[in-house]
């Protein structure tokens, strides 16, 4: 099956959304209508694969007048997935799969209901990864209890995926430590590598006052720019956000409990108010085609609603 | 005048120039006093939440935390610390710069850490 027949199948599902093409190419990317024509002139279809992003379930979260369907957006949205006629090879989960509690008890009843949820998607693999919520105020140790390590390593088809764990210590930091393990891992990589970076915060300084970045995110970035193919592929914001350092290209995820405002734009950073004219505005979860032997990325935004 | 008399003039004049000397010296290098801002960090808040100073003014935060740790990050002034309970953390800043600076906690909290915020307020 190729990409243009996955791509009609998403549209039968009817999952609406915007596509972003990525590249890491030094083309930087850019926003296209949906249909618009791109270059596969060169791609091995056989290599390309794809994968879903969901990010922010935040199980648990209660505020009616933000979400309404708390109790049921993440289901609607495995059954979402499980509707996309051709499945991805793999899913990924960018961070806060649950809500913050100070219980640790009700933080481990989150993360095992989370876990049944999710156990209902179709594809049997699933990358996992903490958030604040899950993880900053136990160093993450029920997270690792329930889903395991909180910085590792994939490879899929030609592209080497590296999980940055940039939430279990409180004050957003990666810390030394995970630093000279990431260091040691992009060792092995050839510069050329393709290279997919998937965390919760952005590792870059998008709007510190709201807590919407890494403390040494920077020295991240650094031991990434060697390496010409990286893209990151990051939540926490609740909102698309497309940016360039140099070379390297980041994409942050919608949630799939309540979306949050553009940086900056209103005094208090608070939940964007349930829409009842557009239910699920603003929420949503992403397909994103990979093309290894370009570097290239496919971003496809998907709606809750269409499950 | 006597002799007496002259040398007693001398040694009054003498003192008095010193202690005014030492007055004036003390002036100068004295240590702009600096105006001590109490805040509160608990349940998800700081107390007082909107903070006015006066640009060139010193002051010192003396931040304490009344349930767990939070930070203090004022980023327009980069400063930050942490913010432990049972200590005081103190930052001493001189604005240099008029306007309205978001100052926020920095290490998550929980359920409430997000809205965690408040404002300096800088004028003339």
């Amino acid at each position: 099956m190729n990409k243009f027949d996955r791509r009609g199948f998403i549209k039968l599902a009817g999952l609406g959304g915007g596509i972003v093409f990525a590249s890491s190419l030094g083309r930087g990317f850019g926003l296209n209508a949906l249909g618009s024509v791109v270059d596969y002139a060169n791609a091995k279809v056989e290599n390309d694969f794809y994968f879903v992003q969901l990010s922010d379930t935040h199980w648990g979260f209660a505020g009616p007048k933000v979400n309404p369907d708390a109790e049921g957006t993440l289901k609607k949205a495995v059954k979402a997935v499980n509707s996309l006629e051709v499945q991805p090879d793999f899913i990924v989960f960018t961070g806060d799969l649950t809500h913050t509690t100070d219980d640790v008890q009700v933080r481990k009843d989150r993360m095992s209901q989370f876990k049944d949820i999710v156990g209902g998607l179709k594809v049997p693999t699933v990358h996992f990864m903490a958030g604040e919520h899950d993880a900053s105020l136990d160093r993450g140790d029920a997270y690792q209890e329930a889903f395991g390590k909180l910085n590792y390593t994939f490879d899929h088809k030609g592209v080497h995926f590296i999980v940055v764990d940039n939430v279990s210590d409180p004050g957003a930091i990666v810390g030394e430590s995970q630093l000279n393990w990431l260091k040691a891992d992009l060792k092995q990589q050839k510069t050329d590598a393709r290279i997919v970076v998937l965390t919760h915060r952005p590792l870059f300084d998008l709007y510190p006052d709201w807590d919407w970045s890494t403390k040494d995110g920077a020295a991240v970035i650094d031991a990434l720019m060697p390496h010409k193919n990286v893209t990151v592929f990051y939540g926490h914001i609740h909102q698309e956000n497309h940016h360039m350092t140099g070379h390297i290209a980041h994409h942050s995820a919608k949630s799939l409990m309540f979306p949050l405002p553009a940086p900056g734009s209103v005094p208090k950073k608070s939940p964007v108010p349930w829409d009842t004219s557009a239910p699920y505005k603003g929420l949503g979860l992403r397909s994103i085609e990979a093309e290894p032997k370009q570097a290239k990325y496919e971003i496809k935004e998907l709606n809750v609603t269409g499950a | 005048m006597n002799h007496k008399k002259r040398i007693l003039l001398t040694g009054v004049l003498l003192a008095s120039a010193v202690v005014s000397g030492l007055l004036i010296y003390t002036r100068a290098n004295a240590v702009p006093v600096e105006r001590v801002i109490h805040i509160t960090a608990k349940n998800f808040q700081f107390n007082p939440d909107s903070i006015s100073l006066k640009k060139g003014e010193p002051v010192v935060f003396e931040i304490s935390s009344g349930d767990r740790k939070h930070g203090f990050s004022l980023r327009a002034f980069g400063v930050r610390t942490d913010v432990l309970p049972g200590k005081v953390s103190r930052i001493r800043l001189t604005p240099d710069k008029t306007g309205k600076f978001t100052f926020s906690c920095d290490v998550f909290c929980g359920d409430g850490h997000e809205e965690m915020t408040g404002t300096v307020i800088v004028t003339e």
